[in-house]
């Protein structure tokens, strides 16, 4: 196994697979649609549990120092101080407790003012890790540009596209992306991890990242077509996919671990972070690069001429004719 | 593709060095850190979320400024019309509009003309935007309307919010804070950032305060009932004292005697008499001549202390006050004593400032944060160099070496930007370990390809080279595009995410261009391999 130079060791994908990904568009278009409408209807109910850069308000995290904290003395004492809505939890740990203070009516005084209260209520008994208290005008803006940026950067991305391949490409890619957007703000909903900035942080990294691998698909589908002019289109896909499957495979496994790595290390602070990470980028971004992105392409009229000319001369179909010479 | 010139090995390896060895103050200590020249100082700033500290958004207050220049406006127009001696009826602010209506047909094109210079060119007589302070139209009916005009509100806001930050700044030194940072924040907003302070209760109570100090004389000859009805004379204001001496009702002048501006020193201090706490100031030159010959003129008369627009105390003047200093006693406590002089000697502020946001983080929560941060990251990189080594043995070995490199290099990069360093960065920084050994991932498969497609070894790793690279070029972009935009929306600890991914990504490009490329030119010269193993 070990020759001369020796390049690998361990081979995590068999050279020359042939999975025929095609013949799945039928199931997996029907089923992303589905999901997707599943997603839209999570999006609504419950919708995205919107964090108080978004809808204002205060958050503070602290830590009792005299043993566990007592959640119901804490809640009674907080709701006396007739600050509307106000939620407790538990975080991370029995000493570590979570408050949420709903936004005050009166603007952005009163919400300091709210703050200024509860730090009197609690006393010296504990020690502050985080307040952060945001006004009705700074979330609103923040919820915009946040929007804006999601719009901006799809559209950004689709004019490199559009650049660099064909329209087709472009718009394929950008109707994956919004796919992978659209499931991933499903899952946002359906799990209720707090949405704040750090939310869009990941949106953004996952939109990033899912493309980067549609692009390198991409590439390759580009370059086969301008090698084997009469191959049909599926057979086209098919080589293309499975030729880079293997570094699809590789390099998620690396993301996988790093990502691994932060959710068990990174502390209770970015758990919502890294879960959405690795939901919007290992699995949806994955699937959507292989079984989205690639078979649009044959819907969006790239290479209509060839399809379905089965009887060729080129004979590359099998997947594997010009890499087929296995050496060593 | 797999030679490389001298120059360019050594090019290569010298950008590599000394980006590196950018990263190298970082390591040292703040004193040592202080030996070295100015330029080779630059390191990354712990961001407040891993240092613990407060940050505050203050915004100036719009409306007050508009309002502002619109009573002046109101005040030049009766000016003007005065020393012209042209007699006007219904002097009033609209909004952004000052209306006046000149009584006599026969001088109102004059009175116009006067009224038209008050419009200067916005941003002073250098300016070249040719856009005007003021509109002024003539409504009609002997009816001039005067307009602020947009561009000067901004130009006030701006200017206004350049003072503030001094003010702001000078407030703050004076609670002997280390090192706060503070910034203009687009048009009208200013960014306080105070590390290490994990209660900023104090700094937004002295923040919220305009502190703008005036001694005027109190009306005792018109009726305060009368006054506390509606009807306040029209040279008066009504104000009243503090809330714990049950705010009395005061008639005040409108004339400011002295103001604020005039003290040149105030310090905290007690009576000596009733050990009470009070805050003794001294005025400047100008401020003490106007001191004394209002005291002089009015012994018996009570002077009022205003301090945005609160009585702090109306003492009865006794004797003249000559030499330029004096005290104010209100009913202080020891800290408000404190507090009022801190803002005496820093100023006024020339707008009220509102705080629209507040960030705190405890120090134990930032050091956790590091703790965690690197934690993951030291745990991150070990399963990508084991499972690189795994898979591709040598190759692997190269690839890790590259992505140590990559590593030392985005910290490098940081350290010449003087970047934040943020717990997201820290994610960001571990995301691009996980994504950074991508381009050799590429370049390796690339070449197994290219190998059992029937190349030699040498002519498969060129090939791979040269078509791995494209991809690897087109597949970075997308993401280096998605985190140019979040560095432009993003504040803070996300801007420090799309930061570090960013300079990620262009490190990553770089040492699969070249150092990778070069790492294995080397390496084939060595080995002079014939045939790669695939499987």
């Amino acid at each position: 196994m070990r020759l001369l130079s020796g390049i690998p060791l361990l081979r995590i994908v068999p050279d020359d697979t042939k999975f025929d990904f095609m013949r799945f568009r039928r199931f997996s278009f029907p089923m992303s649609a589905m999901l997707s409408i599943v997603a839209i209807f999570l999006y609504f109910h419950p919708g995205l549990n919107l964090g108080i850069d978004f809808i204002g308000g205060t958050l503070i995290e602290l830590q009792t120092k005299d043993g566990p904290a007592d959640l119901a003395k804490m809640r009674a004492t907080l709701t006396g101080l007739n600050l509307g809505d106000v939620q407790l939890q538990s975080f991370g740990g029995p000493d570590n407790v979570l408050i949420r203070v709903a936004q005050q009516p009166g603007g952005d005084a009163a919400q300091q003012a709210a703050v200024a209260k509860v730090r009197g209520a609690l006393g010296e008994n504990v020690e502050y890790r985080r307040v952060e208290v945001v006004g009705p005008r700074v979330s609103s803006e923040l919820l915009s540009y946040g929007t804006i940026g999601i719009i901006v950067a799809i559209g950004a991305i689709l004019i490199y596209l559009w650049f660099r391949f064909e329209w087709q490409f472009a718009l394929g890619a950008m109707i994956a992306n919004v796919h992978d957007l659209v499931l991933t703000l499903g899952f946002m909903s359906l799990t209720q991890v707090d949405f704040d900035l750090t939310s869009i942080a990941a949106l953004l990294t996952i939109l990033g990242y899912s493309l980067n691998d549609t692009v390198v698909i991409y590439d390759r589908i580009r370059e086969m077509l301008r090698r084997y002019k009469k191959l049909p289109m599926t057979d086209l896909l098919n080589v293309s996919i499975n030729s880079t499957l293997s570094r699809s495979i590789i390099t998620h496994l690396t993301v996988t671990l790093a990502l691994l790595a932060l959710f068990l290390f990174g502390g209770h602070a970015i758990h919502g972070f890294v879960t959405t990470m690795m939901f919007g980028v290992v699995l949806v971004g994955t699937y959507t690069s292989v079984f989205i992105a690639s078979p649009i392409l044959i819907y969006l009229g790239v290479g209509t001429g060839r399809k379905e000319a089965v009887e060729t001369t080129e004979s590359v179909p099998s997947g594997n004719v010009r890499f087929s010479a296995r050496d060593a | 593709m797999l030679y490389f010139s001298r120059w360019k090995a050594l090019a290569t390896l010298l950008t590599a060095l000394i980006v590196c060895v950018l990263a190298l103050p970082n390591f040292l200590s703040e004193a040592s850190m202080k030996k070295l020249p100015a330029w080779a100082q630059r390191h990354i700033v712990l961001g407040l979320d891993l240092q613990g500290g407060s940050q505050i958004l203050l915004e100036v207050d719009a409306n007050y400024v508009r309002r502002e220049k619109a009573e002046a406006l109101r005040d030049d127009v009766r000016r003007v019309l005065r020393d012209a001696r042209v007699g006007y009826t219904g002097l009033a602010v609209r909004g952004l509009s000052v209306e006046v209506r000149i009584r006599e047909e026969s001088n109102f094109d004059q009175a116009l003309a006067k009224l038209r210079e008050l419009s200067q060119p916005v941003g002073g007589l250098l300016s070249t935007t040719g856009q005007r302070s003021v509109d002024v139209v003539d409504a009609g009916n002997r009816l001039v309307q005067l307009t602020i005009s947009q561009p000067a509100i901004t130009e006030r806001i701006r200017q206004s919010v350049d003072q503030s930050i001094q003010i702001v700044e000078r407030r703050i030194n004076e609670l002997g804070t280390v090192e706060p940072l503070i910034q203009r924040q687009g048009v009208d907003r200013i960014l306080v950032q105070v590390p290490g302070v994990d209660n900023p209760t104090r700094i937004i109570e002295l923040l919220g305060k305009t502190a703008k100090l005036t001694f005027r004389l109190v009306d005792v000859n018109g009726s305060v009932e009368q006054a506390v009805q509606g009807r306040v004379p029209p040279d008066d204001d009504l104000l009243y004292g503090p809330q714990k001496e049950g705010k009395p009702a005061y008639l005040i002048e409108k004339r400011i005697m002295v103001s604020g501006e005039d003290l040149t020193d105030a310090q905290p201090g007690f009576d000596q008499r009733t050990g009470e706490p009070i805050v003794s100031f001294k005025f400047n030159l100008s401020g003490a001549r106007k001191f004394a010959q209002v005291t002089q003129e009015n012994v018996g008369r009570p002077f009022a202390i205003v301090l945005d627009n609160e009585v702090i105390s109306a003492p009865v003047i006794r004797e003249p006050i000559l030499g330029g200093s004096g005290q104010i006693s209100g009913s202080f406590t020891v800290q408000g004593a404190n507090d009022l002089a801190i803002l005496l000697r820093a100023g006024a502020l020339p707008a009220p400032l509102t705080v629209i946001e507040q960030r705190v983080v405890g120090a134990g929560l930032g050091q956790d944060s590091i703790a965690n941060g690197t934690r993951a990251a030291y745990l991150g990189a070990v399963l990508v160099v084991l499972s690189m080594l795994l898979i591709y043995g040598k190759f692997g070995l190269i690839a890790n070496v590259a992505v140590a490199i990559n590593v030392a290099m985005i910290f490098g990069v940081l350290s010449l930007l003087n970047a934040t360093l943020t717990l997201p960065g820290i994610i960001g920084i571990v995301l691009t370990i996980g994504i950074a050994v991508d381009s050799n991932v590429l370049i390796y498969e690339r070449i197994r390809e290219e190998v059992r497609s029937g190349r030699t070894a040498i002519a498969a790793i060129d090939a791979g080279f040269t078509r791995a690279l494209a991809t690897i070029l087109d597949s970075n972009i997308t993401t280096f595009i998605a985190a140019t935009v979040l560095f432009f929306i993003g504040t803070g600890p996300v801007r420090g995410f799309a930061v570090t991914l960013g300079v990620g990504i262009i490190t990553t490009v770089f040492t699969a261009f070249t150092l990778t490329r070069l790492i294995m030119s080397w390496w084939v010269r060595w080995k002079r391999p014939t045939r790669l193993a695939t499987s």
